[in-house]
């Protein structure tokens, strides 16, 4: 079918053998679908979502919206919520992560403990969180265990606060922060390692020196992979969290603008001010990913 | 690696690590048996297990949530997203591993901004697209809107993976008079189906646990498990909360069982592995 329409389109050989030059084929048009459906499916609904923005339901400026966001702290605020959550869970996880990827990548045998480890990406927020809400609850085994042991007296406040989404998206989005950063740890050459080891490298010189600087830019991406999970939060910051106060974060104001007051136009600009917040994220530390260190971790690999 | 004249020091490290896997494990193991042994409790209040056990709510959330409906409509959505990512994505991801093209950066940015943005900002305008057009609500709207994460997803795992394909087999094959067609039916579908079923069963996961996408779209009869689950935990208090946990259990055992076939199928780290190397 492509070799076809590659031919129909084309008007003569010289004009179909300088595009095959360039790179465009019959093979090249594969790619066509799948463009038209990212730009059916995400590019328009977005300008869409960009001109509804700009358009109030009740009239006035095209900034008006905006503006509300803006002013009305009830609105505002949710952007802080959210970075208040979604930064230390990824950064968190980030942190758990590497020493983890570090000591499993030594083991023979990782595909056990990387299965249980990977398993929460099958629970989904909503499992975790009604596990959460019986796990941590003033009767839950965590409670009476700790009570038992008498570390505590009274039962944790953890579910309905700011702690219990945290720990929610713990759970939720550290298998993938995991497998991310164990696939960038493995994927660095051991050799490298052996060597610095033979001139005589401490463990944490070993991590410092060689290790780190390799590491930092799959970090950056890993960072920026899992912070877009944290951020779009919607359903543990409802079930397990405060969200009328501590935990609104920014997608159920949105949310609540679109399907609540029915205010599609609000709703599309509180949506566009939370993915530029997002990107604003994603470029500060991709940007900063530039001054690091780039090239081959591995001499296989390559 | 690690022999007995490890220092103290390192030694001591591990042990920390290794305590911390395991109360990491061991509180996820009690959050997932809380909810299990829930779902077969008869009475369980203040006790540290529950009076009795039985099954019978199961039956019970298979009526009351119509279960057999949502399974169906899951099995549909995952089922057409499934397949569609890999009509669209397959393909899509050959060209790019083949072929230099003008543009081709601006191809891949465009497949890699939508895993990059947050789904509910592009649910939103999307779903607004959809109820205006009349696909809101519907099974149609559903599937679609589950495309736009999944699609780039399957191109991006599978251009790396292509790509080291050695193409003098195809050139091979075209030698002895292969037209396109023999070529993608002799030569390409039995190289590239292990990737192609890797990459699949990753997006039936995903598709599986999406929750935002299927919220935001989804009306009365395209409600996925996970977006039922959720308006049952939301709405809480009118049922017993017994025939919730059935249905979350119910849930985490359909997920889990195809993350096991797929790890079987393949190795999570080389996966992502593959997946990083074409996103930098």
């Amino acid at each position: 079918m492509t070799a076809a329409s590659s031919a129909a389109r084309d008007s003569g050989p010289t004009l179909a053998q300088r595009l095959r030059i360039r790179g465009l084929d019959g093979v090249t048009l594969l790619v066509v679908p799948c463009v038209l459906l990212a730009i059916a499916l995400f590019v328009y609904p977005f300008f869409y979502g960009l001109w509804l923005s700009f358009q109030p339901k009740n009239g006035g400026a095209a900034l008006t919206n905006y503006q509300r966001f803006f002013t009305e702290p009830f609105l505002s605020k949710t952007i802080w919520t959210t970075l208040r959550l979604a930064l230390p869970v990824t950064l968190l996880n980030l942190f758990l992560a590497v020493p983890i990827a570090f000591r499993v990548r030594l083991m023979k045998r990782q595909r056990l403990l990387t299965t249980i480890l990977v398993l929460p990406i099958t629970l989904g927020t909503v499992l975790i969180a009604e596990g959460m809400l019986f796990y941590f609850g003033p009767q839950g085994w965590l409670t009476r265990t700790l009570m038992w042991l008498g570390v505590i007296s009274q039962p944790l406040h953890v579910v309905h606060t700011y702690w219990g989404v945290f720990l929610s998206l713990v759970i939720a989005i550290f298998p993938f922060t995991f497998l991310l950063t164990l696939s960038y740890v493995t994927g660095i050459d051991p050799s490298l390692e052996q060597a610095a080891a033979t001139l005589g490298a401490s463990p944490a010189a070993r991590f410092r020196e060689i290790f780190l600087p390799l590491l930092l830019p799959g970090l950056a991406i890993t960072f920026c992979l899992s912070f877009v999970q944290a951020f779009s939060v919607l359903p543990s910051a409802v079930l397990v969290g405060d969200p009328a106060n501590t935990t609104r974060v920014i997608s159920i104001a949105a949310y609540q603008a679109a399907f609540e007051e029915y205010d599609y136009s609000l709703a599309s600009a509180i949506a566009m001010i939370m993915g530029a917040v997002q990107l604003m994220v994603v470029v500060v530390v991709l940007g900063g990913r530039t001054l690091l260190y780039r090239g081959p971790v591995a001499a296989a690999k390559g | 690696m690690i022999v007995s004249r490890t220092p103290l020091s390192t030694r001591l490290w591990a042990a920390a690590i290794w305590v911390l896997v395991g109360f990491f494990v061991l509180n996820l193991a009690g959050l997932i048996g809380s909810v299990v042994t829930s779902s077969f409790a008869t009475r369980w209040l203040g006790t540290w297990l529950p009076a009795g056990f039985t099954t019978k709510w199961y039956f019970a959330a298979w009526d009351e949530f119509q279960l057999g409906d949502v399974l169906w409509v899951t099995f549909q959505v995952v089922g057409s997203v499934v397949a569609l990512a890999g009509l669209f994505g397959v393909p899509a991801a050959y060209a790019l591993a083949r072929r230099d093209f003008p543009g081709k950066k601006a191809v891949l940015l465009l497949l890699l901004l939508p895993l990059l943005v947050p789904p509910v900002t592009y649910g939103i305008p999307l779903a607004t697209v959809l109820y205006k057009s009349g696909l809101g609500g519907s099974l149609a709207g559903v599937i679609l809107a589950n495309l736009v994460p999944t699609v780039p997803f399957v191109v991006l795992v599978m251009i790396p993976f292509i790509e080291q394909i050695d193409p003098r087999i195809e050139s091979a094959a075209r030698v002895f008079g292969a037209n396109t067609l023999k070529v993608f039916i002799y030569v390409l579908v039995p190289i590239l189906l292990p990737g192609v079923l890797a990459a699949l069963l990753l997006v039936l996961v995903r598709t599986i646990a999406m929750f935002e996408l299927t919220f935001l779209v989804a009306g009365p009869g395209s409600q996925t498990l996970v977006v039922a689950l959720y308006y049952a935990v939301f709405a809480a208090g009118v049922r017993a909360v017994q025939s919730i946990d059935a249905m979350a259990v119910i849930y985490m055992v359909t997920t889990l069982v195809w993350l096991i076939i797929a790890l079987r199928f393949v190795n999570p780290t080389q996966i992502v592995a593959r997946a990083k190397r074409s996103n930098t």
